[in-house]
């Protein structure tokens, strides 16, 4: 039994890996190819762009960067993005990790509860309550600001964060926290000297998985915000395209403007997915 | 350095009682080992002590002081976990070190006292490590070096070899001893093994259900062990228990065979007793002679220094521990006969009444 097992298993991953490496690879070609094309457009001009979209442009002529940041309100869209995404991430992990330690590590009975009412949160979609949401934000005269924004996207990144981040820091071994409170840790320091550095790698889950959402959205900002100057970049770059024409080139360089960010925290963040900080805690 | 006193200290979660008021008293400088099976309560007792959990009722000392609404910071303890529970993200010098920065102890105090830690517990070349990069025994190690830097009154371990492969074990055994004869510092060691407990204490409190069954130095349970569960539970092999019935000739076991009875013993004719005999104190002897039992051997197991032989007897079987080797097969047939005066009566209540 043991032998047969081993000796089909043995054929088997063979060609099962050969078939997930051919559908991993068709995935990445998927994934990219506008990415590359997105890029590669950024440095052509619109007739080149439709004369000769597979051809590798000259990547000296950055003309149409130099447009975006130079002409339009590009750069005023971008601040705004970094301080609405970093301020709603900040609060979002920040704010998840305390209730999801809370509720990991306290005991209560109000705890499942706690838990339940987050994880609704999960099931409920927002963009659904948009008119409330328009009303509750008008009343608290948040309406086309900035905050209008991360509250928003705070209350929504929330539940999912907290579910991250409980389920792991209940995964931590208790003692590692008992073994501090013998060594003379206060709890708030407990938390920030020796969860929060285990706790890393859900953290930066809980940052990524909502980081993408709010940097692209569309809808929020359409929604609350009138004023030029608090725009965000997927609502700004709408401006590029013009009633009659629209200057593609400028519009794929906007564009490549907007996804590096996201891309490099993307790529900065992926290494704490794959580090396992808890080897060594325990045997 | 400090003596630890327990009175009637009882724990319930809830309205389960895992703590069913124990006494215990443990002398400045002594090693003690609670020991017990999974369940008995010995962690959480030592937990207790610790601070990690709340006491229902009674009082724990350490030193003149109660200490059962102290933070555990505060209560000048250190304790050893069974998981080791190094913090991950830190280096060998910084676990070490943790207790004293919070304390805000001078960095150059933190690293001379983190410094004779290390020496002490061989420990030096490893202090820039991290606790993933090092084995078992080293981890065992810094965990100890945690609790010596902080200089308590009173040394807690739990359970901390449970994790080790049985030669380190043995090896760790020496060095905690030797730490201790040489830091003199009252220890108080949870171990569901009783050869941990036999051969480290001082004095073994025997817990079991949630009550001390026994206090006593490891030879003192072995010889006289109060009741049953004491007797069955230290030593290895276990004792061999027989049921038998008190007559005029000796005590009738099943089989018919009677066993002669030496001395008074206080029990009325026709009780029941339970016969106990360490698997030591047994000797194969020709078959037929008086006293003895006759048995099959079911088992032989050679280790070297000794021979082990498991026995069937009417109704059991029987453990014998032989120091020379033995040519018996599974199948024979052997006469058993205890040494006198070596075995134990119990009554049905499974307290020892008499020597046998």
């Amino acid at each position: 039994m043991t032998a047969l097992a081993t000796s089909s298993s043995s054929r088997q991953p063979i060609s099962f890996a050969f078939l997930a490496q051919v559908i991993l690879i068709a995935n990445s070609f998927i994934m990219l190819y506008p990415v590359v094309v997105m890029v590669l457009s950024a440095f052509k001009t619109t007739g080149e762009i439709f004369e000769h979209p597979f051809a590798l442009p000259d990547f000296t002529q950055i003309g149409n960067f130099a447009k975006v940041l130079g002409e339009t309100s590009m750069p005023a869209y971008f601040v705004n993005s970094i301080i609405v995404t970093g301020a709603s991430i900040l609060l979002i992990v920040v704010l998840g990790t305390m209730a999801g330690y809370a509720v990991a590590r306290y005991e209560s009975r109000t705890n499942t509860f706690i838990l339940l009412f987050f994880l609704a949160g999960l099931m409920l979609p927002l963009k659904l309550a948009v008119i409330p949401l328009f009303i509750l934000l008008r009343d608290l005269n948040l309406l086309d600001s900035r905050w209008s924004l991360i509250v928003t996207y705070t209350a929504i990144g929330l539940p999912s964060a907290v579910f991250i981040m409980a389920g792991f820091l209940r995964s931590l071994p208790a003692e590692l926290e008992d073994a501090a409170r013998i060594d003379g840790a206060s709890e708030p320091r407990i938390m920030w000297s020796v969860m929060l550095p285990l706790a890393r790698p859900p953290m930066a889950i809980a940052a990524i998985q909502n980081a993408v959402p709010i940097w692209n959205d569309f809808f929020f900002p359409l929604v609350f915000i009138q004023t030029d100057a608090y725009k965000t970049l997927p609502q700004g770059l709408t401006t590029f395209m013009g009633e009659y024409t629209t200057d593609w080139g400028m519009l794929f360089a906007g564009l490549t403007i907007a996804a590096a960010p996201i891309t490099l925290l993307y790529i900065a963040l992926s290494r704490q997915f794959i580090q396992g900080m808890t080897a060594g805690a325990v045997k | 350095m400090a003596n630890v006193s327990i009175r009637d200290v009882r724990k319930s979660f809830g309205s389960v009682a895992i703590i069913k008021g124990v006494d215990v008293d443990i002398q400045d400088g002594e090693f003690v080992i609670l020991v017990g099976p999974s369940g008995c309560g010995k962690s959480t007792l030592l937990r207790m002590i610790a601070g990690l959990e709340d006491v229902t009722s009674g009082d724990i000392r350490i030193g003149p002081r109660v200490v059962n609404d102290v933070p555990p910071k505060d209560r000048d303890i250190a304790m050893v976990f069974q998981s080791y529970a190094l913090y991950p993200h830190m280096t060998v010098a910084e676990n070490m070190a943790f207790s004293l920065k919070l304390k805000g102890v001078p960095r150059a105090e933190q690293k001379k006292r983190v410094g004779e830690a290390a020496a002490i517990l061989d420990l030096e070349k490893l202090l820039e490590r991290y606790p993933r990069q090092l084995s078992g025994g080293q981890r065992q190690r810094v965990a100890m070096g945690r609790a010596i830097v902080r200089d308590p009154q009173v040394f807690l371990f739990d359970e901390p070899l449970s994790n080790l492969d049985a030669k380190l074990r043995v090896q760790m055994r020496v060095e905690i001893k030797e730490l201790h004869q040489r830091l003199k510092t009252t220890t108080i060691y949870v171990t569901h093994d009783q050869i941990e407990a036999m051969t480290m204490a001082d004095k073994i409190v025997v817990m079991h259900d949630g009550i001390v069954e026994q206090i006593g130095a490891p030879l003192e349970l072995y010889d006289r062990p109060r009741n049953l569960f004491v007797a069955g539970f230290i030593g290895s092999p276990a004792m061999n228990f027989i049921e038998g019935r008190l007559e005029q000739a000796g005590l009738a076991l099943p089989g018919g065979v009677v066993l002669p009875l030496e001395g008074h013993v206080p029990a009325a004719p026709g009780s029941e007793l339970t016969y106990g005999i360490r698997p030591e104190h047994l000797q194969v002897a020709p078959a037929g002679a008086p006293g003895s039992i006759p048995a099959t051997v079911t088992v032989v197991e050679p280790t070297g220094s000794d021979t082990t032989l498991i026995a069937k007897v009417e109704g059991s079987h029987l453990t014998v521990a032989l120091r020379e080797r033995c040519a018996l097969k599974p199948g024979e047939a052997v006469a058993l006969k205890p040494l006198g005066q070596q075995g134990h009566l119990f009554d049905d209540q499974g307290r020892r009444i008499a020597a046998a």
